[in-house]
């Protein structure tokens, strides 16, 4: 891990305000991630999800409030924050004209990580592109590209990874790679911010929700906390049927896990 | 911070490289435009200019040269732009390098770019019955001020590279650059021009530079041009340069 983080939250957001001219989008934000959990901020379009995490990747100032990110004050200590994290954005940001394997390499070297092309080759094994390596982003499909994003993120071991809607535009499968993903970080001990407006991506991942709205953060803490809020569930007897989700990974193979222009059709096989 | 900074751009650099090695279609088509006006001019309507003795392919070449640059920096700025629009940029201010190294790797890469477009327009030329007996010096002379100018261009193109909100938008400012040529001594000399024209052609930046190119490779003492061609390059450079990182420091902060 990185040295000079203190004892405390891996983020901390006090009182976090934010306009773009007449625009009043963040109006008193509040939140705080514990180290080594998965926190989503949900919210619908336009809630100031993006602008939260610009914030905290010291992209953006914020007009009022404290944010700290591993111990660092992001308008003061801005350079520190920046070795301590690393931005997925809404659009995985890769470089469709360099192959897989050398948009890792970059990202290695620019992080002054030792033996660039070990670090790039593990990473590549572990997000299955070895195959795809020396292939050109832009031949990759979502899902693909969406884990390559990710596996840049992870070069120099940040401990806190912001993931801005990491799975917007991929299809259901593509969802249930980057899912394995970011499960797999917290065993690593990294903290992850994601931020989403699909429900269920937050139910599968986080350890604590919280939701913005209008600026505020309106409610928070952990699935069965926010299930609270609500009037004690009733039991009612319901056939359990098949969601579209369940028959449309059935039918194209959920187990498949490269996502490969023509792996559909072998996995499809497979079924028969 | 020094170190990290080369280190970075160097880096960077490496990486803008390769986009153009993958695609080197983007050089062809750069260099496509200012040959084909050489081509028209010298075959077309060259027959009826008159600019006096020797090759007209001769006179033409410099504003050429510069049409090439003009066009080759609209690919900056549209390469600047899909950093920008596609998120690594967002990524890369995010991380722990030197923040300017992003621009200053295109800054160098347009260069890299440019030279290669204006030696394959020259070899055009060369075929085309060119013909120069300037020495080493006179050719790096003329080498120093389209590199200058091309400087002077790439940062220029950083402004809507980094402010454009469409593709369109990123390479359009570079039209009037284009054909900023025509009105100047780079296809005509300006004597037969009218009053107003005339006055503007004499007075703007071009001509200045493709005078001075002219003379030094037809082995012709440069005159006051050069002065006025440098205080342009220089002055252009210093006024994109400043607005350039100003919008860059806007941006990223």
């Amino acid at each position: 891990m990185t040295t000079g983080q203190v004892r405390g939250p891996a983020i901390q957001v006090r009182a976090l305000e934010r306009s773009y001219g007449e625009l009043h989008v963040l109006r008193g934000v509040d939140f705080e991630v514990a180290r080594g959990s998965i926190f989503a901020l949900l919210g619908s379009n336009g809630a100031g999800k993006t602008t939260v995490v610009r914030i905290l990747a010291t992209l953006l100032k914020a007009d009022a409030g404290t944010v700290t990110v591993a111990g660092f004050d992001v308008a003061r200590q801005a350079a520190n924050v920046r070795e301590s994290i690393s931005l997925t954005g809404q659009f995985a940001a890769v470089d469709e004209v360099l192959t897989g394997r050398e948009n890792l390499v970059l990202m290695a070297r620019l992080r002054r990580v030792k033996d660039a092309g070990h670090v790039a080759d593990d990473l590549l094994a572990r997000f299955q592109l070895t195959d795809a390596a020396r292939r050109r982003v832009a031949t990759y499909s979502g899902g693909m590209r969406r884990r390559l994003d990710i596996a840049m993120s992870l070069i120099g071991n940040p401990p806190v990874i912001f993931l801005d809607e990491p799975t917007t535009g991929l299809d259901p499968r593509g969802r249930i790679e980057v899912w394995n993903c970011v499960k797999e970080l917290t065993v690593r001990g990294t903290t992850v911010l994601l931020t989403t407006q699909y429900l269920d991506e937050a139910e599968q991942l986080a350890d604590r929700i919280a939701i913005l709205h209008e600026g505020r953060i309106i409610a928070g803490g952990t699935l069965a906390e926010l299930k609270q809020l609500l009037p004690p569930a009733k039991v009612e007897y319901v056939e359990k049927q098949p969601t579209l989700e369940d028959v449309f990974l059935a039918v194209v193979g959920a187990n498949s896990q490269d996502a490969d222009p023509d792996a559909g059709d072998r996995s499809v096989g497979n079924n028969k | 911070m020094t170190t990290r900074f080369f280190g970075d751009t160097a880096l960077l650099t490496g990486r803008s490289l390769r986009h153009i090695t993958r695609s080197p279609d983007t050089i062809i088509t750069t260099a496509v435009m200012p040959i084909a006006f050489m081509l028209l001019f010298v075959y077309v309507f060259g027959g009826a200019i008159q600019t006096g003795s020797g090759q007209y392919v001769n006179y033409l070449l410099p504003g050429i040269l510069l049409i090439t640059i003009a066009s080759g920096i609209s690919y900056t700025a549209y390469r600047l732009f899909l950093d920008v629009q596609g998120g690594i940029f967002e990524r890369f201010q995010s991380m722990p390098i030197a923040r300017s190294s992003l621009l200053w790797a295109r800054v160098l890469t347009s260069l890299v770019a440019n030279v290669i477009s204006l030696v394959v327009v020259v070899l055009v030329a060369l075929l085309m019955g060119f013909r120069s007996g300037a020495g080493v010096l006179s050719w790096l002379a003329v080498a120093g001020i389209l590199s200058l100018f091309t400087l002077a261009l790439t940062w220029l193109a950083v402004i809507p590279g980094l402010t454009a909100k469409s593709v369109d938008g990123a390479s359009a400012f570079s039209y009037p650059l284009i054909f900023l040529p025509f009105i100047s001594s780079a296809f005509v000399t300006t004597e037969t021009m009218p009053g107003p024209v005339r006055a503007f052609a004499e007075n703007q930046p071009v001509t200045s530079i493709v005078n001075t190119i002219r003379d030094l490779y037809t082995r012709q003492p440069v005159g006051t041009d050069i002065g006025i061609a440098l205080a342009w390059c220089l002055g252009l450079l210093a006024v994109a340069y400043a607005v350039a990182i100003g919008i860059y420091h806007r941006k990223i902060s």
